[in-house]
């Protein structure tokens, strides 16, 4: 419909430069791009017998409550004997733990040491038994093959964390979180430990390159905004539909008043 | 815009008015000016609802014709070769990866199908409202009880159209949406299984349906919606549009601007705004990203899968069947948790669809009905209505029973036992409210009529005591209190042959609910009686 | 206000009561009410600014050539947007430009001449209110009466009533002649084929292996650690040449490994796990969805769905939401070179229920 009025635009080239610009200005807002700062990895050696004292004496003072002081485990919280340096860094660096309290899950907190601490710990869990490590910077870069991570993505993952990673509801209260700003390294580990009630995805499930795949589909969602627009919390139908009954149809009859309304 | 031709044209025509005398000889259609052209439209802002569906149809319309020509309904297995790299070398169907051409690599292709399918959430959203502007004011009454009926199947039409357009991309989420309707295709008693055998083409989810529920929402569909549609509206025509009562409105006439020019520069302007709503909604929010949702393959799922809007009510209903309705009776399967819903929903749609014959009955007012109801002033219907709302409220919010979970940290299963008990009791608890509302409501009515409105002024009497003025009202703010008609119940009587029939006792006892708790509009004798007996 | 129909005083009188307008119909259980107030008649007309202050006048009539001026440079923008910002560089910023330019283009152009006329009317067209006369919808007296006798006058001609034979025999026809349409419908599915059949059985037989869905490859049941959930396909089945989706939709099988002493198995069913690994369909009993969602703690399978959970350890009995029946389980084993393998196909229908299914 807006072919005809070609005709007619020619007159106006500056003005429509002029809506363009304000347009640029108005919307712009919306293109700022989402990135999330990358975190620069503390230097820790991890043999060092250093950084193992320093780990375990970081975790005795914070940890031992409820793991107990050789991490055995008691009746509060499980034994982290074998558990992997990759578990202690998901869980300690994503705020998860130190847990503030017994619920249906370890609610996600501001990150409670630094990024020192929290290898120092890693390290000295892992010292007590052997388990899965923290992955190398190569496999959570995002260089991979999205399509092939989007589809294993959608087969072992989409059902609990959403097709955009948006997040979804569990039983009793529990919950996937959301993976809009999940590190890549933090992904990586979630799949090879299996936090909370997280099933583990082995590497002879998924290959670390099938998992560098999936992180690059992450990356790409995170990095890329939906092409359509807003995303709504990209929650589906549900969102959609609220949306257009309070914000399409709620305008429309303000519309329809200030149509009928008598002219002052 | 055609201006009526006059047959005694003068010597010199405009151009428009020599065009008007062509097209009448031509056809006819100076009787059809002279006739509809200067017809009074009532106005008011809830008589535009129904406006907003018919635009919102005819976007959708435009639309979608466009996507025709892009889209390709086969279920034939390609690999992806588009520009969206996540897909890249994917295997989808036609279906889907035309859908994801028409999205990134037709320039304007996506503005377009997010209108399309915005259009449809609005399309279907403003007929929900429009009925419900219907509904309250009790403007189903004689002579309108068909076009109700009309309204209603168009209602039942629109959500068929956008479920089997939300099926047609073949993507994971309309993907799971057909492998739940085979679900429940299956189990339906007697039919299920050859029916969706039948549907599908074989088994699920074969390699048929796209391109039968595009027929379906091409062609006979919109077809259909396009015919009634055209019977709804010659309706309105007929009948003429109510009014809200006021002062010089009547039973008899119908007040408003003429249609040309006004009501026709209202309603084209309208139409502009509603699909200028739409194109600012779709230029600005995603829709149903296929793209995240990936190739329909019957192994993965989406946290969140949820039908659009309209079809929430159904899956709402399927989420709050406890476990175990289920049973082997007859060396068959009898699957209850299936048919409990679809019979209460079926029970549910036939009762409002039939609604205004029940009301008609229980009156037996046979007179036309012009006059729209304040929804204060019919207060069991008006809290019928509640309830009814309430019992869809529940069902509907059920169907996103896990989105509640997570974003109002509760559990998933304390929200479908909350629902369970919000469907089964809270549309009596609506029911009450809503009927004492109103009856308040009225109350309030005739006070203010008796005594006028409260001035907030305090006075003081020169006996020393303190009174509040009130303000009489005028005879036009008065009449708009006073205007409607109240219904007394139904005495019962013998008939003609000296019996009293069961319907009769069923129709009386219908009576007493409706009307036993009655307010009767303030007379004239009872104001003159209020002046008297007050300051 | 003007009227063209009617006075007020016409109306008042009109409305005194509202049956007046048809005295025979009945007004059912209506109170009409004997001293009713009268309908006072149209208040008078109230001018607009517009009417009443030319400057007013003429600024409204600027905002309305305004806002079309403006549609016309909306339209100019979409054509130039389309241009300006093209997509094709595999770049999903630039399809997001494309479609938001185009789109506030289209909505300034749309929102021009709607907001524009809607303005017109209401400040700049002359404030006439009509009042049309009601008619009753059946029409006179005489016009129903005509209506009659033409049916009256056809019956007698056509015998209709009369002829009672032709008419009883054409009613039959009537009745009888769509039913070959119905038949037609048979051949909405292959004929070959009945669909009882066709739910009863999957892909898996004995020795069938399982593979990792998508890829295809075979698992060992060493690969399957405590915790781990695996999502599977028969092996072959991505090398199907025809029927593939159709064949997963009822051989998806989730593979799960539970500490042993978790697994509370059923007597008869205690040779169709290996050392704590279970499959289970995927396919839910409600109405069919891939129920996948496993919390390895709790050993809990929920259906996104319409949130049916199942319990793993328990041999995949419901525990909440509206399914009846627990998972199918798939009875497995392990071959010589320690890949698992079904030991059969399903013992029961998979998926949805349905009639015949006993």
């Amino acid at each position: 419909m807006t072919r005809s009025k070609r005709r007619a635009g020619r007159r106006h080239p500056l003005a429509t430069a002029a809506l363009l610009a304000l347009g640029l200005v108005f919307t712009g807002g919306a293109y700022a791009a989402l990135s999330t700062g990358t975190v620069a990895q503390a230097e820790v050696d991890p043999n060092s017998q250093q950084t193992i004292e320093e780990g375990k004496k970081l975790f005795q003072a914070n940890c031992a409550t409820c793991h107990g002081l050789e991490a055995q485990g008691t009746d509060n919280g499980p034994s982290l004997i074998g558990v992997g340096a990759a578990s202690v860094d998901f869980q300690v660096g994503t705020g998860r733990m130190p847990m503030q309290m017994q619920g249906p899950q370890a609610q996600q907190k501001p990150v409670q040491f630094t990024d020192e601490q929290v290898k120092q710990l890693a390290y000295y869990v892992a010292s007590l038994g052997p388990g899965p490590e923290i992955p190398s910077d190569h496999l959570v870069n995002g260089g991979g093959d999205a399509a092939n991570g989007a589809e294993l993505f959608r087969i072992n993952c989409a059902m609990c964390h959403n097709v955009a990673g948006a997040g979804g509801a569990l039983t009793e209260g529990k919950f996937a979180p959301p993976l809009t700003d999940v590190s890549g390294v933090h992904i990586y580990e979630a799949m090879v430990t299996g936090p909370q009630n997280m099933p583990v995805f082995n590497d002879l499930n998924i290959s670390p390159e099938d998992k560098r795949d999936v992180i690059t589909y992450l990356k790409y969602v995170q990095d890329n905004r939906s092409p359509g627009g807003f995303e709504l919390g990209s929650l589906g139908p549900v969102a959609e539909g609220l949306f257009i009954w309070i914000f399409g149809l709620g305008a429309i009859v303000a519309i329809t008043v200030w149509i009928t309304a008598k002219s002052n | 815009m055609s201006t009526a031709p006059s047959a005694t044209a003068p010597q010199k025509r405009s151009f428009t008015a020599a065009a008007s005398v062509y097209v009448n000889e031509r056809t006819s259609v100076a009787g059809f000016v002279k006739e509809l052209g200067r017809k009074a439209f009532p106005d008011h802002w809830s008589f535009l609802l129904g406006e907003v569906a018919l635009f919102a149809f005819v976007v959708v319309l435009i639309s979608g014709t466009f996507l025709t020509f892009f889209f390709q309904a086969s279920m034939a297995e390609v690999h992806y070769d588009g520009s969206y790299v996540p897909l890249k070398g994917v295997e989808m169907s036609v279906a889907m990866a035309s859908t994801l051409d028409i999205s990134f690599d037709i320039r304007g292709g996506l503005f377009v199908r997010q209108m399309h399918h915005w259009g449809a959430l609005l399309f279907v959203a403003a007929i929900g409202l429009h009925m419900l502007r219907i509904f309250f004011t009790g403007a189903f009454r004689k002579p309108r009880e068909l076009n109700w009926v009309i309204g209603f199947i168009l209602f039942i039409l629109a959500m068929a159209e956008g479920f089997t357009g939300y099926s047609l991309p073949d993507d994971l989420l309309s993907g799971n949406g057909l492998r739940i309707i085979d679900g429940m295709v299956k189990g339906i008693p007697l039919i299920g299984t050859w029916t969706s055998f039948l549907l599908f083409g074989g088994e699920f989810p074969g390699t048929q349906i796209v391109g039968r529920l595009y027929t379906l929402h091409i062609l006979l569909l919109p077809a259909l919606v396009v015919a009634l549609v055209a019977l709804h509206l010659v309706f309105v025509v007929v009948h003429k549009h109510t009014q809200y009562a006021g002062p010089g409105k009547t039973q008899q006439n119908a007040v408003g601007p003429p249609i040309l020019p006004i009501y026709a520069a209202k309603a084209g302007g309208f139409f502009f705004i509603v699909f200028g709503v739409l194109a600012l909604i779709a230029s600005m929010f995603t829709i149903n990203p296929i793209w995240n949702y990936g190739p329909y393959d019957p192994s993965p799922v989406s946290a969140g899968t949820q039908p659009d809007w309209y079809i929430g009510f159904a899956d709402g209903a399927l989420r709050l069947i406890p476990p175990g309705w289920e049973f082997v009776w007859l060396d068959r399967t009898w699957s209850f948790n299936i048919l409990v819903p679809l019979i209460v929903l079926g029970g549910f749609i036939v009762t409002v669809l039939i609604y205004p014959f029940i009301e008609a009955w229980v009156k037996g007012d046979k007179r036309e009905h012009h006059i729209a109801d304040r929804p204060r002033n019919a207060p069991t219907r008006t809290a019928i209505g509640a309830a009814g709302v309430t019992f869809y409220a529940g069902l509907w919010a059920a169907a996103s029973s896990d989105i509640l979970a997570t974003h109002f940290w509760l559990t998933m299963e304390g929200v479908i036992h909350a629902l369970q008990a919000t469907v089964i009791i809270g549309p009596f608890i609506a029911y009450f409210i809503t009927k004492r509302v109103c009856i308040a409501l009225q109350k309030k009515d005739r006070e203010i009529v008796l005594h006028g409105y409260e001035s907030g002024r305090i006075v003081k009497l020169p006996g020393g005591e303190f009174i509040e003025v009130h303000q009489p009202l005028d005879e036009y703010e008065r009449w708009r209190l006073v205007s409607f008609e109240s219904y007394e119940p139904l005495m019962i009587r013998p008939n003609a042959r000296g019996k009293i029939t069961v319907g009769q006792r069923i129709r009386a006892s219908f009576s007493r609910w409706f009307f036993e708790d009655r307010i009767a509009p303030v007379s004239k004798g009872e104001l003159e009686a209020g002046h008297d007996g007050h300051h | 206000m003007a009227q063209d129909d009617h006075s007020s005083a016409e109306i008042a009188a009109a409305d005194s009561s509202h049956a007046a307008h048809d005295s025979a119909v009945s007004p059912g259980t209506a109170v009409i009410a004997a001293d009713a107030f009268e309908n006072p008649g149209f208040p008078p007309h109230r001018p607009r600014v517009t009417d009443e202050d030319p400057k007013r006048e003429k600024r409204a009539q600027r905002t309305v050539y305004t806002l079309f001026y403006l549609s016309i440079l909306g339209s100019v923008w979409a054509i130039a947007a389309y241009m300006l910002f093209p997509m094709e560089s595999n770049n999903v910023g630039d399809v997001r430009l494309n479609n938001m330019f185009i789109g506030l283009g289209a909505t300034l152009a749309l929102f021009g001449i709607g907001f524009g006329a809607v303005h017109w009317a209401k400040a700049i067209m002359t404030d006439v209110e009509l009042a049309d006369e009601r008619h009753p919808i059946g029409g006179s007296p005489e016009t129903q009466a005509a209506a009659a006798q033409v049916f009256a006058d056809a019956d007698r001609e056509s015998g209709f009533t009369r002829r009672a034979a032709i008419r009883n025999s054409l009613i039959g026809a009537l009745l009888v002649f769509p039913l070959p349409a119905v038949v037609l419908f048979r051949g909405f599915a292959p004929q070959d084929q009945i669909p009882v059949e066709l739910l009863s059985h999957t892909m898996w037989k004995k020795g069938t292996r399982l593979a990792l869905d998508p890829s295809g490859t075979p698992i060992k049941a060493a690969d399957v650690t405590i915790g781990s959930a695996f999502h599977v396909i028969p092996e072959g089945l991505t090398e199907l040449e025809h029927g593939k989706l159709e064949e997963k939709a009822k051989a998806a099988v989730l593979l799960m490994r539970l500490n042993p002493e978790e697994l509370n198995e059923l007597p008869e069913r205690e040779s169709w796990s290996y050392e704590g690994i279970v499959a289970y369909s995927k396919i839910c009993t409600h109405v069919g969805c891939p129920v996948a969602l496993y919390e390895q703690h709790t050993h809990h399978l929920l259906c996104p769905c319409h949130q049916s959970q199942f319990d793993v350890a328990n041999h995949c009995e419901v525990i909440f939401g509206p399914a009846k029946r627990p998972l199918p389980q798939l009875p497995i084993a392990v071959d010589d070179e320690g890949y698992l393998i079904a030991q059969s196909d399903f013992t029961e229908p998979v998926g949805p229920s349905f009639w015949e299914r006993h």
